[in-house]
């Protein structure tokens, strides 16, 4: 709030504000034990995931989970995506992005609170500082302490741990790229790679810069999420809401009183208070009573919060959901006697509701609303679509182009020639035997790159690499008489066991004038 | 102008604008941005001293680092030279007949001939090697000279038809209606002749009269039975590819002021390394011939030349 002062001769406007440092207390509760679980599982899986195993035989990394950049294949346990089949990580990214239309609409900003890695290493570098620098008290003194050997101590282990974390996670990251248990044993004898040495780096500075000095600088200033996300919330999103209905007039001091207040004949030894109305008028007249708030302005929730906002100044974009203040206030509610979530998730529509006396609705009817079904309808959709396409997915696959300089050549028998450019995909891991033919040109006959066409026949036999493209270039030979453009159908054929083909259709140029 | 007040809840200046009762705040940026800003503003000057920057009427400011992007391209040059120099020792060593062998090598080379092909050859033979009128199309399976990789080498290294080199390709088709060996209305039976052997027309009285006149004139150089002469460069008329066209018009004019194409001789100007490239990429075009196996000379080379397509 402005000071009289401040109204009447206003300071210069400022160029920079300098940052309001936070000190989040340390709480226990339901939300918090739920970021605690997921935290764990969260950086399990980051930390864990390369160096799962996966045997895929001699000819591909046996590594779970693999983004072999020098090779352009990714690798997900039993699946192996090709730069060409893109549109799967396409897809992935479309349902990663309708599954946060869902998760906002329905439960608010569940990813910002609990689930987004700013979110998940702050807290765990939160947790590191009040290891070594105590609580919310014992760190607002410590700051303001003078700098002497043991704040230098304190301070010096403090960003060594951070920085320890931080050089975890930057490590960890390049493992997703190559085969883990060997990188590791490079990076550790000092012959790693030089990008791995620069990642790594990158990412400890980013990662203790961010998580460990930005902190919610970067939410608030610098993170378009919150921006995106306060656009897709209504008034039927949870949000962490304060109960403006129930919390208001604050009270400070009235609290011993409001309980007494309400129930006059269990508590008659209560001695009047400044301000409210004596016991025994309260009981002949209760229309005296004042409206006293359940919120008895302890700051607890402001004190616990990571990003330092008031949530009793109501939905803001500061407000990362992640349910702390919620903890805080209960156990202050518990302490009083008082129903606890006077600070709770709850959607903008329900509170209207509850302020008018009116029932909330069905928990159930908010998260089955249209908008939701719709969301989930497009996700599923999109998600089964994709499992579709990689079940029946070709392991072979065949791509054909026509060299159009020249476009034909006569040969000296008058015959015509076209040469065309062959892509074979062997999409598995080992080496397959293929069959390439021609079909629908009459008298036509294939030979290949160093073949010749004394040899030339209807069909020719290959083996393609394991997990390798085998580019090709065919001769394609027919009777100049016929008309400019026949079609040809190119077909590829795997010969092992598992076969499978692929087809593709073209067309063969002769001259206009056939001769 | 807009009226500033300070807004009573925040203590902020509001910036005086003001749309349907809705007033902006003149919120401060938070301290660590602002010195981000003033960065980027040292990191420009320093830029600006460092490298090339600021334009002068004839030149600009050179930058005490030294950096230019013509010096940058003259290192990545010299860097290519270096990374591509295993590469032409290796061609420099192996015989052309030996090339095909070694199937990476033979790739390499294709691949450094496209290129060179794209600079030396394509005003004649054109971009996709197709040759057009009296410039042969090197993609198709007729050769004057010869196409297999040794006189494809032999070919570009000394020409057709250039004075001066003793190794070049020489023949020389008499014009025989210019020096009035033959009469025009002789002409005109050759070329009937012509038509009949190379499968255009049908047998005629004038044909006939042509066959006698090619068995005297041209089978010298064509042969009897017109399929032409490698050793002489001398077409084959029987088939179905005309470097100068097969019609009657072509033919008689043909016949009358003589052909005689020239190919620079390449070696002069190109290293030798280039031209195999060159013959590797002109017999990579589907024309190529295999070198037909000479009896070999000495005991110990008594084992089969391989193929040159290494495939059958």
């Amino acid at each position: 709030m402005a000071s009289p002062e401040d109204l009447i001769a206003p300071k210069p406007p400022q160029l920079f504000e300098a940052r309001r440092k936070i000190f989040p207390k340390a709480v226990r509760g339901s939300y918090r034990n739920l970021k605690w679980a997921i935290m764990a599982v969260t950086l399990a899986i980051y930390y864990i995931t390369p160096w799962l195993r996966w045997d895929r035989g001699p000819y591909a990394p046996d590594q779970a989970v693999l983004v072999d950049i020098a090779n352009r294949r990714f690798f997900m346990f039993a699946i192996e995506i090709w730069p060409h089949e893109f549109y799967y990580v396409a897809g992935l990214l479309i349902m990663a992005a309708i599954g946060l239309f869902l998760v906002t609409s329905s439960v608010g900003r569940a990813w910002c609170g609990y689930a987004c890695p700013q979110t998940v290493w702050t807290d765990l570098f939160l947790h590191v500082e009040r290891l070594i620098d105590g609580d919310r008290n014992a760190q607002i003194r410590l700051q303001k302490a003078p700098l002497g050997p043991s704040k230098i101590a304190k301070r010096v282990t403090k960003h060594a741990i951070w920085l320890a974390i931080a050089l975890l996670t930057g490590g960890a990251w390049v493992f997703y790229f190559a085969d883990a248990p060997t990188l590791a044993r490079y990076i550790v004898i000092g012959q790693g790679p030089t990008v791995a040495y620069a990642t790594i780096a990158l990412l400890t500075a980013t990662t203790y810069v961010l998580g460990g000095l930005m902190r919610e600088q970067f939410c608030i200033y610098a993170c378009p999420w919150p921006r995106i996300q306060g656009a897709m919330l209504d008034e039927k999103s949870l949000l962490v809401t304060y109960k403006y209905w129930r919390g208001e007039p604050r009270t400070h001091g009235l609290k011993r009183a409001a309980p007494a207040a309400r129930q006059p004949e269990t508590d008659k030894g209560a001695a009047p208070m400044p301000g409210v109305p004596s016991l025994v008028a309260l009981a002949a007249n209760p229309e005296l009573a004042p409206k006293i708030g359940d919120c008895i302005d302890c700051n607890a929730c402001v004190a616990v919060c990571p990003t330092g906002i008031d949530i009793r100044e109501g939905a803001q974009i500061g407000c990362i959901t992640c349910g702390l203040c919620i903890d805080a206030c209960d156990e202050v509610m518990d302490r009083l006697d008082r129903p606890r979530r006077l600070i709770g998730y709850s959607t903008i529509a329900d509170e209207q509701a509850a302020g008018e006396g009116r029932a909330p609705e069905h928990p159930m009817k908010r998260l089955f609303r249209p908008r939701a079904i719709a969301y989930f309808l497009i996700w599923a959709s999109i998600g089964l679509a994709m499992l579709f396409a990689l079940g029946t997915r070709s392991r072979l696959d065949l791509s054909v182009s026509q060299n159009r300089n020249p476009v034909y050549v006569r040969l000296s028998d008058g015959s015509i020639r076209n040469t065309f450019t062959l892509k074979v995909r062997n999409m598995q891991s080992r080496p397959r035997e293929v069959e390439v033919s021609i079909e629908g040109l009459p008298g036509g006959a294939l030979w290949s790159e160093g073949g010749a066409r004394e040899g030339a026949a209807n069909s020719l036999r290959l083996s393609v690499p394991a997990d390798k493209v085998t580019k090709l270039r065919l001769f394609v030979a027919a009777p100049s008489d016929g008309p400019p453009r026949s079609d040809l159908t190119f077909r590829v054929r795997a010969l092992d066991a598992e076969g499978g083909e692929d087809t593709h259709q073209i067309h063969f140029e002769r001259p206009e004038t056939g001769r | 102008m807009a009226e500033q007040r300070v807004d009573e809840k925040t203590g902020t200046r509001t910036v005086g604008h003001e749309w349907d009762g809705i007033e902006e705040l003149d919120t401060p940026m938070p301290r660590w941005w602002l010195y981000t800003f003033y960065a980027t503003i040292i990191f420009a000057l320093g830029y600006v001293v460092a490298y090339p920057a600021w334009p002068l009427v004839h030149d600009a400011t050179r930058g005490v680092l030294g950096w230019s992007s013509r010096g940058e391209y003259a290192r990545e040059v010299a860097a290519e030279g270096v990374r591509r120099s295993a590469v032409r020792e290796e061609l420099a060593r192996i015989p052309i007949e030996r090339l095909p062998e070694n199937s990476k090598l033979f790739e390499a080379a294709v691949a450094g001939g496209a290129s060179a092909f794209k600079v030396h050859c394509v005003q004649c033979h054109g971009s996709g090697a197709a040759g057009s009128k009296g410039y042969p199309n090197l993609n198709d399976d007729d050769w004057l000279w010869g196409g297999d990789l040794k006189m494809l080498v032999a070919t570009i290294t000394n020409g057709i038809r250039q004075p001066g080199n003793d190794a070049t390709h020489v023949s020389m088709m008499p014009a025989f209606g210019r020096d009035q060996l033959l009469k025009s209305d002789e002409i005109e039976d050759v070329a009937s002749y012509v038509r009949i052997v190379s499968g255009q027309e049908k047998p005629s009285a004038s044909a006939q009269r042509g066959a006698a006149l090619f068995a005297t004139n041209c089978a010298v150089c064509h042969g009897a039975n017109a399929k032409g002469s490698r050793e002489l460069g001398a077409p084959n008329l029987t088939d179905k590819i005309w470097l100068y066209g097969g019609d009657r018009e072509s033919l008689v004019q043909t016949i009358t002021n003589s052909r005689g194409g020239v190919m620079p001789a390449w070696g002069t100007r190109l290293d030798p390394v280039t031209i195999k490239m060159l013959a590797a990429y002109v017999h990579s075009l589907g024309g190529g011939e295999a070198i037909v196996p000479q009896p070999s000379p000495s005991p110990t080379e008594a084992a089969p030349a391989p193929s040159a397509n290494g495939k059958p």
